[in-house]
């Protein structure tokens, strides 16, 4: 048996599942504010729906939207100090440039600027200095830092100057946390350090929250390890969740994506989860998300890290609807959480997207009869209208010209058409309501590779091959079984401009999670931290 | 430009003019010249740091004045991490002027397209000097020797090429692309992003050389592209502001890429969407866009602008950023009438390139 949670903003959904991955309970409750005590209510109700033996579950695995609200609250955020390794290059923008001054604010924000960095080829563009790194260290301390994120130029192909960096502040600043670019983010410099800077003003919080989700899961009397949902679908031990909060930040639409999959049966689709306000589009290959390629702000931070890549549209069970005939529009703007006063189907004054499902008998909400009177054509027209737009949007999101199955989640799936042009047939799975938590439960770890390779002529093969097999690599260390890692996504951009055959080249690799007693993420001694989760 | 529509001429850049810029750049950019992003935060940093540029309209330069373009040269991946020191993108100009020994009075734009479209902002504010409103080719290309100052016969050299580190190397060559070829070893040595300044003139030289009103006009297809300010059809109110045509919308179907010599290459499929419905379009690029072509038959080519901007927004998507399922709308706008003398032809029309197809621009152009 496993256990998943998704700590969502509203509700929190929990599931228990049997070896074989089938659904043996299911729950969903109001999210609290006190993490600890929202796992404790959900795995109360757990036991409630089936009795189940604490010392027979084998995992439990948790996705959160905890840290990414911290940040756009600008919540209990340490006081954090950016150091950047390149001078003399770079200083024309130096850290935190383009953030919000509200979150400079929040993180306490100091800028520091040292030599160190590298060339895109490997080669240093200045010594580290150990002495300016300690008199920086000192006007840290001098400044209350209570964490450091330490970002060097083109660190993703050589992380030297970051690790050793690290080592002189930990001598001098022993108590405050260091994160590091080279684990967080890709190339991009000023999106890597924005990452590894709002990574390290959460690792307070992350160890707080970390703690709090620890001893509910203990006082449940389970004893099995914990493992956090990351953005990409792959999981992460207690450990690494402590350093690298922001690997939580999407974890929302990846667990529900995932979900989908399983609950479908099928692993390369388009997954639509229709809410009330927008309907979110992504795309699973082989069970995993789609990962966007281009820089995603958050709380208008611009940052590079893995998120997936998500379409949304304003089209919901709140949207409303106007017009008549041909000229029948529907969202983007929606009644949203009031959609229990407004809608006509609950003595409302507003036409909305459900209304016009309950009146084309697609959903049974509220009273039927307040909706009998609405025009057939308008009906029909409004529907179309979703179709048209969730088609699109479909469309949109395909790598390809071959078809896509679609799955259907989320409360207003009801809006969407039994098939949409160009995909085909919708499938709506059962359990539907709890997919995030299904999404959470599915343990697989990961490892990625990320970096520039010189490819000389006739060496593409060896190139691509040493790159596939640290990725596999990074996956074991992370916990995978060594028999079940699969390389997952092979990406290989030659860099334009440059001649000498520069590449970047990403590998990902994922495996199933070993569950064996005495495993290398077993929760009480905290095995190594792989380089990327 | 030989716009039809006249921009609004510009006497300053700001930090509103900055972003615009950026917007508008990426369009005049045709799929390539780089992310404007890093060149705008560059820009307003100094800007910030200094205050506004004075824009100098390219009728009001005095003859003899001094004018250096500055630029980026080097792959723009590696630009968004090195970024550049504080005072390298004034260092070019400098180094330059001291070899000269003249008295620099206009900093200028190489390229109106893409990252270089705002790095000369950040060396006039560095440097305190005011910004010609003009550049070197009114749109984007890959190779140093492809401004229009090759054909009115300003040298690229001598020729200042800088690092973050302090390094520079002034370059004296026998032709623009000798310039072009060795310019681009020393920056490959530099670490693959280097600052340089060239193609010194006067006035009377920039104003038989210099396409005139690019920053005006690429801040003001930026405004035109702020989010609700085009209406329903960007595309074809970008189109007119550069009194061009928009010749397919369509969807991205397939892009295939490869590289050769240094250069991303590829071609793009476009299945013809609304009104070009049942028709299928292909774009090859290196880099900037260069051939759109129907059924076999060449619609368009370089030195004209081809433009793929996304349909809904009209914002400017790059070639890297080309996938599956955009909805594009192509848009093709007329180049400078000098490119399409014999001697700009050769020098950037498909042959220019390695394409085996003669060149086709847009017609009605005054020459």
């Amino acid at each position: 048996m496993r256990i998943g949670i998704d700590v969502g903003g509203t509700n929190t959904d929990a599931v228990l599942l049997g070896d074989d991955d089938a659904v043996l309970a299911a729950v969903k409750s109001p999210t609290t504010s006190d993490v600890s005590s929202g796992i404790t209510a959900s795995l109360a109700a757990l036991q409630g729906v089936r009795a189940f033996d604490p010392s027979g579950v084998r995992a439990v695995m948790i996705g959160t939207t905890h840290f990414i609200n911290a940040l756009v609250e600008a919540n209990r955020l340490a006081p954090t100090a950016a150091l950047r390794l390149g001078l003399p290059a770079t200083a024309a923008l130096p850290p935190m440039v383009d953030w919000p001054q509200r979150l400079v604010t929040a993180v306490s924000g100091r800028a520091y600027l040292a030599h160190g960095g590298h060339e895109f080829d490997g080669r240093t563009i200045s010594a580290l200095d150990p002495d300016e790194l300690r008199r920086h260290a000192a006007d840290m301390a001098a400044h209350g830092v209570r964490s450091v994120a330490i970002t060097s130029v083109f660190s993703p192909v050589n992380t030297e100057f970051e690790l050793r960096a690290a080592e002189v502040l930990a001598q001098e600043l022993p108590d405050v946390a260091i994160s590091l670019s080279h684990q967080i983010g890709r190339i991009g410099l000023l999106e890597r350090e924005n990452a590894t800077i709002v990574n390290a003003a959460l690792r307070e919080l992350a160890s707080d929250i970390v703690g709090g989700l620890f001893a509910a899961v203990a006082g449940a009397g389970i004893d099995a390890p914990i493992y956090l949902s990351q953005n990409d679908g792959t999981l992460m031990d207690v450990e690494h969740a402590r350093r690298y909060p922001v690997s939580t930040f999407a974890s929302g639409p990846t667990n529900s994506m995932r979900g989908a999959a399983v609950l479908s049966g099928v692993t390369t689709c388009a997954v639509v989860d229709v809410g009330g306000t927008t309907s979110d589009v992504g795309v699973l290959t082989r069970g995993f998300p789609r990962e966007a390629t281009t820089e995603v702000s958050v709380a208008g931070i611009r940052t590079n890290f893995r998120m997936p890549d998500v379409l949304s549209i304003g089209i919901g069970g709140g949207s409303l609807v106007r017009g008549g005939g041909s000229s029948v529009t529907v969202g983007p703007d929606s009644v949203g959480y009031r959609l229990t006063e407004r809608a006509l189907v609950f003595g409302g004054d507003t036409v909305t997207a459900t209304d016009i499902a309950v009146a084309a008998g697609r959903a049974d909400i509220g009273d039927a009869s307040l909706v009998a009177h609405l025009d057939p054509s308008v009906v029909k027209a409004a529907l179309a209208r979703i179709a048209a737009d969730v088609a699109d949007a479909v469309d949109r999101m395909r790598t390809s010209s071959q078809p896509l199955p679609v799955v259907a989640v989320g409360g207003g799936s009801v809006l969407l058409p039994d098939h949409l042009a160009g995909s085909g047939e919708v499938l709506r799975p059962e359990n539907f309501a709890v997919a995030n938590a299904i999404g959470a439960a599915i343990a697989q770890v990961g490892g990625e590779v990320d970096r520039v390779f010189t490819i000389e002529p006739g060496r593409r093969g060896d190139v691509l091959e040493a790159a596939r097999a640290e990725a596999v690599e990074r996956a074991v260390a992370n916990g995978a079984v060594p028999s079940s890692v699969e390389v997952l996504e092979i990406d290989e951009v030659p860099l334009p401009y440059l001649p000498g055959g520069a590449t970047r080249i990403r590998v990902k690799a994922v495996g199933d999670l070993s569950l064996a007693p005495g495993a290398a993420s077993d929760r009480r001694e905290p095995a190594a931290v792989g380089t990327r989760g | 430009m030989s716009s039809a529509v006249a921009s609004r001429q510009l006497r300053e850049v700001g930090l509103d003019e900055v972003r615009a810029i950026s917007r508008g750049a990426a369009v005049l950019g045709t799929g390539g010249g780089g992310d404007p992003h890093i060149g705008a935060l560059m820009a307003a940093a100094a800007v910030r740091a200094h205050g506004p540029v004075a824009l100098t309209p390219l009728a009001e330069l005095p003859d003899d004045a001094v004018v250096l373009p500055v630029a980026m040269m080097g792959a723009p991946t590696v630009m968004v991490e090195k970024i550049p020191s504080a005072d390298q993108v004034g260092r070019a100009v400098d180094v330059l002027t001291r070899h000269l020994g003249l008295r620099v009075t206009h900093v200028a734009c190489i390229e109106a397209g893409g990252v270089n479209s705002l790095v000369p902002v950040a060396a006039a504010a560095e440097l305190g000097l005011p910004l010609v409103d003009g550049d070197g080719m009114g749109r984007a290309f890959p190779e140093l020797q492809q401004v229009l100052l090759t054909l009115t016969g300003v040298r690229a050299t001598p020729m200042a090429v800088v690092d973050e580190k302090g390094n520079c190397a002034v370059l004296d060559t026998v032709d623009n692309r000798w310039a072009e070829r060795l310019a681009r070893s020393v920056t490959i040595d530099m670490g693959c992003s280097a600052m340089i300044s060239n193609y010194a003139m006067d006035g009377a030289a920039a104003r038989r050389g210099l396409v005139p009103g690019t920053i005006s006009l690429a801040a003001s297809l930026g405004a035109l592209l702020e989010p609700g300010a085009a209406g329903d059809d960007p595309a074809g109110a970008v189109a007119e502001h550069l009194g061009g045509r928009v010749l397919a919308t369509a969807k991205v179907v397939d892009v295939e890429r490869r590289t050769t010599t240094g250069f991303a290459r590829g071609t793009a499929v476009l299945e013809g969407s609304g009104e070009h419905a049942g028709s299928t379009m292909t774009v090859d690029f290196q880099n900037e866009n260069l051939v759109l072509r129907a059924g076999g038959r060449v619609l368009a080519t370089a030195p004209d602008l081809i433009c793929l901007l996304d349909t809904a927004t009209g914002a400017a998507i790059t070639t890297e950023q080309l996938r599956f399922g955009h909805r594009v709308s192509a848009v093709v706008a007329p180049c400078d009438p000098r490119w399409r003398t014999p001697e700009g032809l050769a020098l950037a029309g498909p042959a220019a390139f390695g394409y085996p197809d003669d060149a086709v621009l847009l017609e009605g152009v005054p020459a």
